[in-house]
């Protein structure tokens, strides 16, 4: 419990100047770290080190540092989110880490996901699924009151269970075949369980699996390495819920 | 179904039902191969053999399961090679280990080495039962007052003859195992027949058809090695 | 008086609403398709909007300086969302929920809006189950509820501790829905610089991409701010690392008056500040107070010996816990509005029964929720916030108390706004945190989501209709005109000059220093010397940070050094404005507390007759005071006392 100083880490971070150049690993060091620090608040520590050096600071996509924003990326030392289970990098502290270690930083590697700068990768392409169809096609006012609905409880909490997806890319950059499957299942998964969404189920399991193939994600091989990377845990149970979905709907056509 | 074929998921499912017929193939195969050792007279497999070569149904499956081997092989690359390309730069630092089995992430090596093994094996039998001019002809035997070919022969006598060839058959039940390990639940999780119960089910499912499979094909050679065969 | 109109209408309070939105103007829809408005941020209030204004008819064009407006921190609410559907039959209504939310404001809000938004509360509720969020749900399949913070009834809807999430995914799924549909323009990674304003009206921004870095020129006929709140003035808050006040504040510098800027809310139940190294604080959810008791030790050598380490909670038998929150409250208990819990907490740890080993601590236990309810129901009620503790401090809360300490949460001031969202420019509306509307000075618990939604869904798309049917001969705003030429050549020059400071502390570096400030002399208690001292100590700070900024990188490229310092540049003025309120208002009234208006038992003292009015500024130039207009406060429905949770 007790927090303790990591004395020296060796950090082997991926720096590359903009989209269109071409990266490199650089190796920096930082010094007493105490363990109960974020692996966030390491990167800052060394960001104000390097602005002291007047050097750039390592870039990196981070927000809501509570694990629910989904903004923060990193595969860390060969992991997505880093060594811990179920959490984000934001949430992934240095207590994890042994003192002297070297770490290996790098960007979301995934075609779909093309590097912006550092470690910050475009996720613009998981926007796109969900534009394709992510969603209950009702407008503003006119609805029912929301009682009318009853929903079994089980039933919204599976549904839950997938709605808990933030979007993070982790699935896809952790899936050796770099495939969305599991982002897009969470989608599908949740509306396909609820009443509300199983109008348009049909139309939105066809459009989103078009668009995310379209978009060049890879293709699912079911090892469930997504679903051990995923800081929300999700189940490819949905995948399996997707690929039920999926076939219903072409069956249909 | 329009583009259907041409989906992510259409194309798994190509796999997975091809995969899940080579499978049921697997369970005939071994089912058949298993007589090899319930009788060292070789009567037996010999009849099963003769049934086999001769049966109008297995005459008609036959070509099909070639073309389920093909498309099953043919799908494997079009993914695999999809698959590649999807991450044009690679990781310096990886470690899947943590995340999913090594067979799963390994199934087209596993394949390709499946595929070298059946190469082996179509050389060793199928070759020379199908092509007796060509090949080395086989003995004719009668069993059962029936005139047959004499398979029983062919198989004894290589495996007696070629440690090497006993340990290759041996190592293709276990590639063929550890294929199946992540292949047989994958297929039922690509048609949608999987949730978080019965994912549970059928992974113990595929242990079990994998343990079948690996020990069942291996344990022909090793029969033959321990001189329990003619 | 004369500047500032609230445009409330005439009538019964209960009847406003209905009579307003029967007679204000409406725009065709042939028209509609003609009109174009800008949306300045994508989270519950921006995001519902731009999708209900999309709808509608009208072209958006929306902003956000996340990679995806799934991102914008509304997402981070946990507890819960209010509306008065009574459901639990424990006689809710729209009054009470009017009523309670002007309570826990202190009566610093106004009742029109507190009581429009009490209305439409319950729309909200079946806008999002529609939408297909997941809220917690019976075993019969109707909606559940739960209490929270300030309130006689259980009327907060949730979707485990995620609802704020969910809502957002909501409101995030409507507006894709009208991407797709080409309704809405989406401009991800820009953060908006300025307000154009063209002959007195808002017509556009100015905006920066950030991938890029370059300036880019948006016109419309009207914008909205939904920027949200601007907490991290603090530096250290629950607010997101990006969460700024920059476009909000450039609007206030363009003439849009800023309202209470003082009144900020204090969350009770934050993890504590582990170290100097920290650049953010996890907020706990409020709902924990539903099951945790808080307490601190009675004894001050027990205090000691939990700052030394030489005892745990699990040493001190329970007569030897003191309840302080059920002792000195016995109506509300645990469950006090926020402002309460967290001077309350303040005093126990400024007393010297801190538990931590900064004495900055206080227990939330769960242990007698356990006994009672049994783990499982713990666990399925908070499982995840549990979770994320254990990861966070690696203690199990199962087993040991939470240790929780207040920490900057919301703003509660913001843009002035009409009855109708307008700020004082015309066409210029504010929606959600940003505005300084309806939560006085201080904001009950899951009333966030509520007021971000209501403004979004179901009032702003009334109201800018009043405003646009008197635009629909106004073509397409022409962004090649001078006023867009000095705007963006404002911005450009602005940026350009922190850039060339090129001195050598970096905008962390400034952010620190203004956050320490901030938290020493206008946190939780503030009182006149303070003030003064904390005016002094920002303009010093802003002397210092206009001369020594170091921003390394390129000028016209992804740069985050000179994001950060663009905000921290107005952060700086912003905590200016925030002193002098303060200053100026030396009564106490919720999250606001005047050291010099206090009662004799250490409760904050509200003063109605000299105070009972929201203070609105102006900005009168570059280091020129800012001028104080007064805005009374009318209450007709509601009488006003001394606020008791006793």
């Amino acid at each position: 419990m007790a927090d303790k100083i990591l004395k020296e880490l060796t950090l082997k971070i991926w720096r590359q100047k903009d989209a269109k150049s071409k990266g490199e690993f650089k190796t920096y060091k930082v010094h007493n770290i105490s363990t109960g620090t974020s692996f966030l608040e390491m990167l800052d520590i060394l960001n104000e080190q390097l602005v002291e050096q007047n050097e750039e600071p390592v870039a990196f996509d981070h927000d809501c540092r509570e694990g629910i924003c989904g903004t923060c990326s990193l595969f860390i030392d060969g992991r997505a989110h880093g060594p811990d289970d179920d959490v984000t990098t934001c949430q992934l502290h240095m207590r994890r880490f042994q003192d002297g270690a070297t770490i290996t930083i790098e960007p979301w590697r995934c075609g779909a996901f093309p590097v912006i700068k550092d470690l910050i990768v475009d996720r613009k392409a998981y926007d796109k699924i969900l534009q394709a169809g992510g969603y209950v096609s009702v407008s503003t006012g006119g609805v029912p009151d929301a009682n009318a609905i009853p929903i079994p409880n089980d039933k919204a909490e599976e549904a839950m269970d997938a709605a808990a997806c933030i979007g993070c890319g982790a699935c896809a950059a952790t899936c050796k075949n770099s495939s969305a499957m599991l982002f897009v299942a969470a989608k599908v998964s949740q509306l396909a369980l609820l009443p509300q969404g199983k109008i348009e189920a049909a139309r939105r399991a066809k459009a989103m699996v078009a668009k995310m193939d379209e978009l060049g994600f890879g293709n699912c091989t079911n090892t469930g390495a997504c679903e051990m990377e995923c800081p929300k845990s999700i189940s490819i149970a949905h995948i399996a819920r997707l690929n039920r979905e999926f076939l219903k709907a072409k069956l249909k056509d | 179904m329009s583009n259907f074929l041409t989906s992510s998921i259409g194309k798994k499912v190509i796999m997975s039902l091809s995969g899940l017929f080579l499978i049921m193939f697997l369970c005939v195969h071994l089912a058949l191969n298993l007589l090899l050792i319930f009788d060292n007279s070789g009567a037996l497999f010999n009849q099963g053999a003769h049934f086999m070569a001769t049966n109008p149904i297995i005459k008609i499956v036959e070509p099909i399961l070639a073309i389920g081997f093909i498309i099953h092989i043919i799908w494997a690359s079009v993914l695999t090679l999809q698959n590649q390309k999807a991450r044009p730069v690679k990781y310096a630092l990886r470690n899947q280990s943590k995340n999913a089995t090594w067979a799963s992430r390994n199934m087209y090596i596993l394949g390709a080495m499946v595929l070298i093994f059946l190469v082996i094996h179509l050389y060793n039998f199928w070759w020379n039962i199908k092509f007796p001019s060509l090949g080395t002809p086989l003995a004719a035997i009668t069993v059962g007052g029936v005139e047959m070919e004499d398979t029983y022969t062919l198989v004894s006598g290589l495996f007696k003859s070629s440690i090497v060839y006993c340990l290759i058959y041996i190592l293709g039940g276990v590639l063929v195992g550890l294929h199946i390990t992540h292949g047989f639940w994958s297929a039922f999780q690509t048609i949608g027949f999987s949730n978080d119960i019965w994912r549970k089910r059928l992974e113990c499912l595929a242990y079990f058809f994998a343990v079948v499979f690996a020990v069942g094909f291996s344990i022909i050679p090793l029969y033959f090695i321990a001189g329990l065969g003619n | 008086m004369s500047v500032l109109d609230a445009k409330i209408p005439a009538g019964p309070l209960k009847d406003k609403w209905s009579n307003h939105k029967a007679h204000i103007g409406v725009v065709s829809p042939a028209n509609k398709k003609k009109l174009d408005v800008i949306i300045v941020g994508t989270g519950l209030a921006g995001g519902s909007a731009a999708a209900s204004l999309a709808e509608l008819g009208y072209n958006v064009t929306a902003f956000c300086y996340q990679d995806s407006p799934r991102r914008a921190h509304s997402i981070a609410a946990q507890g819960g969302i209010n509306a008065a559907k009574n459901y639990p039959n424990d006689n809710d209504s729209v009054f009470r929920l009017f009523y309670e939310t002007i309570k826990g404001g202190d009566y610093r809000a106004r009742e029109a809006n507190v009581y429009r938004l009490a209305e439409v509360s319950n729309s909200i509720i079946d806008q999002c189950v529609a939408q297909g969020v997941p809220f917690a749900r019976e075993y019969g399949g109707l909606l559940a509820n739960r209490s929270f913070g300030g309130a006689l009834v259980s009327r907060t809807f949730y979707a485990r501790g995620q609802t704020g999430q969910q809502l957002l995914l909501g409101a995030y799924g409507a507006m894709n829905r009208q991407i797709h549909a080409g309704k809405v323009k989406m401009y991800n990674r820009h953060e908006v610089l300025d307000v154009v304003i063209i002959d007195g009206k808002a017509r556009g921004v100015i905006a920066r991409d950030l991938v890029t870095g370059k300036i880019e020129r948006f016109g419309a006929h009207a914008v909205v701010l939904a920027t949200g709140g601007y907490g991290n003035v603090f530096f250290l808050s629950t607010n997101a690392m990006g969460c700024n006040g920059s476009a909000a504040w450039q609007a206030y510098k363009r003439g849009a008056m800023f309202g209470n800027p003082c009144f900020v809310q204090i969350h009770p139940t934050c993890i504590p500040v582990h170290g100097d190294q920290q650049s953010k604080l996890t907020l706990m959810s409020e709902s924990l107070r539903n099951d945790g008791r808080v307490w601190v030790p009675k004894k001050i050598e027990d205090a000691k010996a939990l700052q030394a380490g030489t005892k745990t909670a699990n040493d001190i038998p329970d007569e030897d816990r003191d309840f302080y929150l059920e002792r000195r409250y016995p109506a509300f208990g645990n469950l006090v509005p926020r402002d309460v819990a967290s001077r309350a907490a303040k005093e126990r740890c400024d007393a010297g029964f801190g538990v931590n080993n900064t004495g900055k601590a206080v227990f939330l236990d769960f242990k007698y929720a356990i006994e009672q309810l049994g783990r499982e129901t713990i666990e399925k009620r908070y499982g995840n916030l549990f979770q994320m503790y254990e990861k966070i401090t690696a203690v199990d809360p199962y087993k040991n108390p939470m240790m929780i300490y207040p920490a900057i949460h919301y703003s509660m001031g913001g843009l002035w706004v009409d009855y109708n969202l307008m700020t004082t420019i015309p066409g210029l509306y504010a929606i959600g945190e940003c505005n300084f509307s309806d939560h006085g000075a201080n904001r009950l618990g899951a009333s966030a989501l509520m007021q971000g939604l209501a403004d979004g869904y179901f009032i702003l798309p009334y109201t800018i209709g009043d405003y646009l049917s008197k635009e629909i001969q106004t073509p397409k705003i022409n962004t090649n005109t001078k006023e867009f030429d000095e705007a963006e050549k404002h911005v450009t020059d602005r940026l350009r000059r922190l850039y060339d400071i090129k001195g050598t502390k970096s905008p962390d570096h400034f952010h620190k220093e203004l956050g320490h400030i901030m938290w020493e002399y206008i946190g939780m208690a503030r009182d006149a010397a303070g003030l003064k001292k904390a005016i002094e100590l920002i303009a010093a700070l802003k002397k210092e940070f206009y001369k020594d900024l170091r921003i390394t990188g390129e000028f016209t490229a992804m740069n985050n050094e000179l994001e950060k310092a663009a905000r921290v540049a107005d952060f700086i003025e912003l905590a200016d404005l925030m002193a002098h309120d303060a200053l100026n208002r030396n009564e106490s009234c919720g999250g606001h507390l005047r050291v010099e208006s206090m009662t004799e038992e250490g409760e904050a003292k509200r003063d109605d007759e000299h105070y009972r009015y929201v203070s609105v500024w102006e900005y009168k130039g570059e280091d020129k005071a800012p001028e104080l207009h007064k805005e009374d406060l009318v209450f007709e429905n509601i009488q006003l006392t001394q606020r008791s949770y006793k």
